[in-house]
């Protein structure tokens, strides 16, 4: 559903993507791994379009989002984004965060699009909060509010770029709960995370990637277990 | 030396009054047309489109580099030399402080959107939302709020500035305590009470703004 040829990405003079090829199967599960700086955000966010990529292609369902002629805000509708900082919107409160892009890109009705957020708060646990205001919530809370207003646009794929970083130990259980829902539901992810008991449990793959190219991966029982090339080995070595 | 403010007390207060509020109203209409511009040329500014991002950069620093005092003699005195007609003295004075008040209100625009983070322009596009979208629904009402403070400040600025349209003879405040002194060969008494009406619109306002601030801030 996801295919990546060739994906080159410069800030400036800085290569940051050297050559990136890829291939997400409809209900697959990625995750991505590996030393900050190696460009795992900037892979994520070529993947609808954050960043421009300076070469290569990117198909989502066969169409190519680097064609001028592609509708990018049609395709980002299909591709939910979940950041590590949250960035819900400070001045709407909870229900409106996930109703807003319903109501207004999608033209739902709002009483229509009310009942699914609601639906959505409920699945994320904070059907209670639905009035309260982003600065109202804890870390955990936001994010799992951020992972509801993604869902709520439909999309076919969900990126998550290190939704737990920016957490207090305590709430990285509640938020990584969310997904690991989301897994079992069959949703399409490309996760970014250091959580490598995550990635262990519920990826079909986890990606390795250092200083801008897939280095190895592979089926996480494999990568975690009998990783091949020796920088993967020292980058396990450090954080296990 | 004898000093008698008594006259202006008892004969022309109310012809000071009037001339605050032409004051005030000048400077609220010119504030209003400068808030207009100034949004469109603010978010030309910061526009990826380098034609509009240009012309709105040639507008603030035509603007911030000329004299006002200049800019109204050339919208009144100047302009007519072109246009075949000359423009009504009111409709110049505003123009010429709202075209003014534009540039000024511009920068305060752009720094009041380059202050929300940006992560919630990309949250914003993410979802779908187009530029345009994500400026109206998510960006500039957040700015609002982080422009009002300055937005006023401009406006007491203006209000001071606007004791230049007595160079085309309008008869705002600073005028009419001239009128006064022309009258009484006393310019002392006139122009010390012209003084103390600018410094009691300015202090009120500002007070009225630091509770406005203190109201957005709770709100935050
Ligand atoms: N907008 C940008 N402008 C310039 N350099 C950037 C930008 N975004 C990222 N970089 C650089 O690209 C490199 C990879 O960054 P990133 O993709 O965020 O890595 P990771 O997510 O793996 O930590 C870093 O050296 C970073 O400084
Ligand atoms: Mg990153």
């Amino acid at each position: 559903m996801i295919k990546v040829r060739g994906l080159y990405k410069n800030f400036g003079n800085l290569e940051v993507l050297k050559g990136i090829d890829d291939e997400v199967k409809k209900g697959e599960v990625v995750c991505v791994i590996g030393p900050s700086g190696s460009g795992k955000s900037t892979y994520l966010r070529c993947l609808n379009l954050l960043e421009e990529p300076t070469k290569g292609e990117i198909f989502i369902n066969g169409i190519s989002l680097t064609d001028k002629k592609t509708n990018i805000n049609k395709m980002r509708q299909n591709v939910g984004m979940v950041f590590q900082q949250f960035n819900l919107f400070p001045h709407k409160n909870v229900i409106e965060n996930i109703t807003l892009a319903p109501i207004k890109i999608k033209k739902v009705p709002e009483k229509e699009a009310k009942e699914a957020a609601m639906e959505l708060l409920n699945k994320v646990g904070l059907a209670d909060k639905a009035e309260s205001y982003p600065s109202q919530l804890s870390g955990g809370q936001k994010q799992r509010v951020a992972i509801a207003r993604a869902l709520a646009m439909s999309p076919e794929v969900m990126l998550f770029d290190e939704p737990t970083s920016a957490l207090d130990p305590e709430m990285i259980k509640e938020v990584l709960d969310v997904m690991k829902q989301l897994v079992e539901e069959g949703m399409t992810m490309i996760v970014v995370t250091h959580e490598m008991g995550f990635a262990r449990e519920v990826g079909d793959r986890v990606m390795f990637m250092d200083d801008g190219r897939i280095v190895e991966q592979g089926p996480p029982g494999e990568l975690f277990g009998n990783p091949q090339n020796p920088r993967t080995q020292e980058f396990l070595s450090k954080i296990l | 030396m004898e000093l008698d403010f008594g006259p202006i007390i008892q004969k022309e207060l109310p012809f000071f009054i009037e001339g605050a509020l032409v004051s005030i109203k000048l400077t609220a209409l010119s504030v209003l047309i400068g808030i207009v511009i100034g949004v469109f040329v603010g978010l030309g500014r910061i526009s990826n489109n380098f034609i509009i991002k240009g012309i709105s950069s040639i507008y603030v620093e035509v603007i911030r580099g000329t004299p006002l005092l200049v800019q109204i003699l050339i919208i009144y005195y100047g302009l007519p030399q072109i246009l075949g007609f000359k423009l009504p003295m009111f409709l110049a004075a505003i123009s010429s402080l709202g075209i003014n008040s534009g540039g000024y209100v511009a920068e305060i625009v752009r720094a009041g959107i380059q202050s929300i983070d940006k992560g919630q322009m990309e949250a914003a596009q993410s979802l779908g939302m187009t530029y345009a979208q994500a400026m109206r629904y998510i960006i500039l009402p957040q700015a609002f709020k982080r422009i009002i403070p300055p937005l006023g400040n401009e406006f007491i600025t203006l209000l001071k500035n606007s004791s230049l349209l007595t160079a085309i003879g309008y008869s705002e405040l600073t005028r009419r305590g001239q009128i006064i002194a022309s009258v009484t060969y006393k310019p002392f008494e006139p122009l010390i009470t012209v003084a103390a009406f600018y410094l009691i619109m300015t202090t009120t306002f500002s007070k009225i703004l630091s509770h406005v601030e203190g109201r957005l801030r709770v709100s935050d």
